[in-house]
């Protein structure tokens, strides 16, 4: 007796956000990056399409890098050192097709740069680098509104995925990011009903649900992973289900978390048991981004090249059978 | 899957001839739906009736336990597709393959690395569970190399060989130890069945066609061997994905009983990075078994750590008991820190504590395990729920200060603590890898 297999068809999907905007579109990138799209669950290819794959963005800063790990400062070299030199190296050489940069330089406790300032190193870098931008901010909410609006000026028509909107404060960046034609990232802390609040706050203001990518606030493995591993799970359930104002495209700040973690950072000298760190943080970065791509991530933000490399490898071969 | 009380009554004789105490056989079949009553009360139910009640009664995928002694563990009698509907409920076993052609020297190598897999995260041991053992060669060499397996480890054992006459003997060896036999196909299966049964040990299925499979599966289960793992043998990652998520779809939404068994899944890939990402994918997407190769405490230890996540009850963060925990020698004059009961947050924090070597106290406050920031949201971390636990846990007594370090994220809630309890409050870190320095400063 034949088996009946059990195919899943959804009635909604997840919506497309086209990250870059080339000449043809009024911007100057040599390609753009599309995220989302799905019309079910992961990789279940044999009863859903998957038109876009998980997108890799690699991490770069204002400034160089402060509290990251030698072993993960080592693997990127002395570029670190020079913003602009560290984002070419990141296109030419790790072949980035999108880059996220934090504009940490301007945070209070890191220079404090002015948001003059701030725009024109976008500017540059826009120069400097033809692939798609993802811009965030310092992490302190009040300079962010001022750096924010200025950055996306300076990036106008290049359509840059721009954050964080959060439910308390987002008013002020909606407003830019319309103006200048770009995208979104609604911020959420690991809470469905807010992600989905935000998101209806933010499209009432008329940016379309399209142009908004959820980032649900994840935790590095080991540090709560399994909590928004589920809501991303819950969250895509209901966007197939047809809730659209779930059904946004979702942003992992995995380099983020992970170089924090204990695991990913301490060395084999004050913990044998473990294996030496070199490896160890690597691991940990690419099954943190693993477990998040199974649960529906679209775009990771990662930061060490050797996890890039390989997570991108392991993106290839999912989608192998898609086609 | 459980039968509703309708469905119940229609297996039913339908003659309400009231011998089983109800006055109705629809009355009799509510009770059953609800188990409160046994069906041999009904002396009129038909033999087919009984089959399809006992089928209904037993979970959709079956417990396999494998091993015996301290280190056997089960899995399967999964109930749910995500976790977030109930929970994941037995942890994937994660075993390591060793080839039989390596020499004695060599595997003795890799056993003692197996045996220094163990961690601990947040309070709980973290282990491996299973040694397989692969035959390349001759019977007689598999023998010899089990024998040296089984002289330096205690778990459970796969025997990896389609050779009857490699795995009889081998079987002697561990008779009674609950192995797992690799694996059964369509050429091989009367015969390994046998083994199974005679040897009492659990039997892998294999076949890329899960139509095939399941057939397979059956015919197995007729001739008596019932303790099964199902496995599809070598695909790309997501077409892996796709078996995994049928036969588990099958199994829960089906009732398809010829998929009612946990899976195994061999991960062969030589580059640890990319077995790492492999396996990661299987532990989350409902393999019951992991086969793999690389033995490196760096690898293990992250992907054991990704299986308690995934496997961690979602309706319950894992907690610890709320009190007042010494840290070295805690004394008198020792720093106080605050934090709430969830496992991760105190063991971030004991973890700093005995980095900084300062003897210190942790004040764990009853949160019901929610984490510093969610606590205080859901006002399970406020000055009234620090001062029931300074009082009940007698703290200052124990001190000659009143001093006490909040964590950073809930600095806001100092100023009232403070004007309430009398207590000293200084602001800590926000994040714990701060703790060291600030103890340093504070002390
Ligand atoms: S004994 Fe059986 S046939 Fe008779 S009433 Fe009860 S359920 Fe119905």
């Amino acid at each position: 007796m034949a088996t009946q297999l059990m195919i899943e068809k959804w009635l909604g999907n997840v919506s497309t956000t086209t990250i870059g905007a080339t000449k043809a579109e009024g911007g100057t990138r040599a390609n753009v990056v599309k995220i989302g799209g799905e019309q079910g669950l992961p990789f279940l290819f044999q009863e859903a399409a998957m038109p876009n794959k998980p997108v890799i963005a690699f991490e770069v800063w204002d400034i160089p890098p402060v509290d990251w790990p030698d072993e993960l400062v080592k693997s990127l070299g002395s570029v670190v050192n020079d913003p602009f030199a560290w984002a070419e190296k990141c296109v030419s050489e790790y072949k980035a097709k999108i880059l996220c940069v934090r504009m940490q330089g301007a945070h209070p406790d890191f220079g404090n740069k002015s948001a003059d300032d701030s725009a024109k190193f976008i500017s540059q870098l826009l120069k400097k680098v033809s692939v798609p931008l993802i811009i965030v901010g310092s992490g302190d909410d009040q300079k962010d509104s001022q750096v924010l609006p200025l950055c996306c000026e300076a990036a106008k028509s290049e359509r840059c995925l721009v954050g964080s909107a959060v439910q308390e404060n987002y008013k002020t960046l909606v407003g830019a990011v319309l103006a200048d034609g770009h995208n979104i990232i609604a911020e959420s802390p690991i809470d469905i009903n807010i992600a989905k609040q935000l998101n209806i706050l933010i499209s009432d203001m008329g940016l379309s649900l399209d142009r908004i990518v959820i980032n649900p606030t994840i935790g590095a493995l080991g540090y709560g992973l399994e909590y928004a591993y589920s809501i991303m799970e819950r969250a895509r359930l209901a966007a197939l289900a047809g809730d659209k104002t779930v059904g946004s495209p979702f942003i992992c700040f995995v380099g983020q978390e992970t170089w924090r973690t204990k695991e990913a950072m301490i060395s084999q000298k004050e913990f044998p048991a473990w294996g030496p760190e070199a490896q160890r943080g690597v691991a940990w970065e690419i099954v943190t981004a693993a477990a998040l791509i199974q649960a529906g991530a679209d775009l990771l933000v990662m930061r060490h090249p050797k996890a890039v490399e390989k997570v991108n490898k392991y993106i290839g071969s999912l989608m192998e059978s898609s086609l | 899957m459980a039968l509703s009380g309708l469905d119940i009554y229609k297996l039913l004789p339908k003659t309400n001839c009231r011998e089983c105490g109800f006055a109705t056989c629809l009355a009799f079949a509510m009770q059953l739906a609800k188990k409160s009553v046994s069906l041999e009360k009904c002396p009129y139910v038909s033999e087919e009736a009984k089959k399809i009640l006992e089928a209904s009664s037993q979970p959709p995928i079956k417990l396999i336990t494998l091993g015996t002694g301290e280190t056997k563990f089960d899995v399967g009698n999964e109930a749910v597709m995500f976790r977030h509907e109930e929970k994941f409920h037995h942890e994937c076993g994660i075993g390591f393959i060793i080839e039989d052609n390596l020499k004695d020297a060599e595997i003795k190598v890799l056993l003692n690395k197996i045996n220094q897999l163990s961690f601990e995260r947040v309070g709980l041991q973290l282990n491996v569970n299973l040694v397989a053992l692969k035959q390349n060669g001759q019977a007689g060499r598999f023998i010899e190399a089990l024998k040296l397996v089984l002289s330096s480890t205690s778990l459970p054992l796969v025997l990896m060989s389609d050779n009857v006459a490699a795995l009889r003997p081998a079987l002697e060896l561990i008779r009674d130890k609950k192995p797992l036999i690799y694996q059964a196909n369509k050429n091989n299966f009367s015969e390994l069945a046998k083994l199974a049964i005679e040897f009492k040990a659990v039997l892998v299925v294999q076949d890329t066609d899960l139509d095939v499979l399941s057939g397979l599966a059956q015919e197995i289960n007729k001739l008596g061997a019932v303790d099964l793992l199902l496995d599809t043998g070598k695909k790309s990652i997501s077409e892996k994905i796709w078996d995994l998520t049928q036969i588990r779809r099958l199994a829960l939404k089906k009732s398809n009983r010829s998929f009612g068994y946990p899976t195994i899944v061999i991960v062969e890939e030589n580059d640890p990075y990319e077995e790492a990402v492999e396996v990661a994918t299987y532990i989350s997407k409902y393999a019951g078994v992991i086969l793999m190769k690389g033995i490196e405490a760096w690898e293990s230890l992250s992907l054991l750590t990704l299986r308690q996540n995934i496997y961690t009850d979602p309706q319950k963060p894992l907690q610890i008991e709320p009190k007042l925990y010494p840290v070295g020698q805690a004394g008198k004059s020792s720093p106080v820190l605050v934090t709430t009961n969830f496992s991760l947050s105190y063991y971030t924090v004991l973890s700093e504590v005995e980095a900084s070597k300062i003897p210190s106290y942790i004040l764990s406050v009853d949160t019901e395990g929610m984490s510093v920031l969610t606590a205080w949201a859901a006002e399970k971390f406020t000055p009234g729920k620090i001062s029931d636990s300074l009082n009940q846990f007698g703290v200052a007594d124990m001190l000659s200060h009143k001093n006490l370090i909040m964590p950073g994220y809930v600095a806001m809630i100092s100023g009232e603590f403070e004007d309430t309890s009398g207590w000293k409050i200084t602001v800590g870190p926000k994040e714990s890898a701060g703790l060291p320095s600030f103890l340093k400063n504070v002390s």
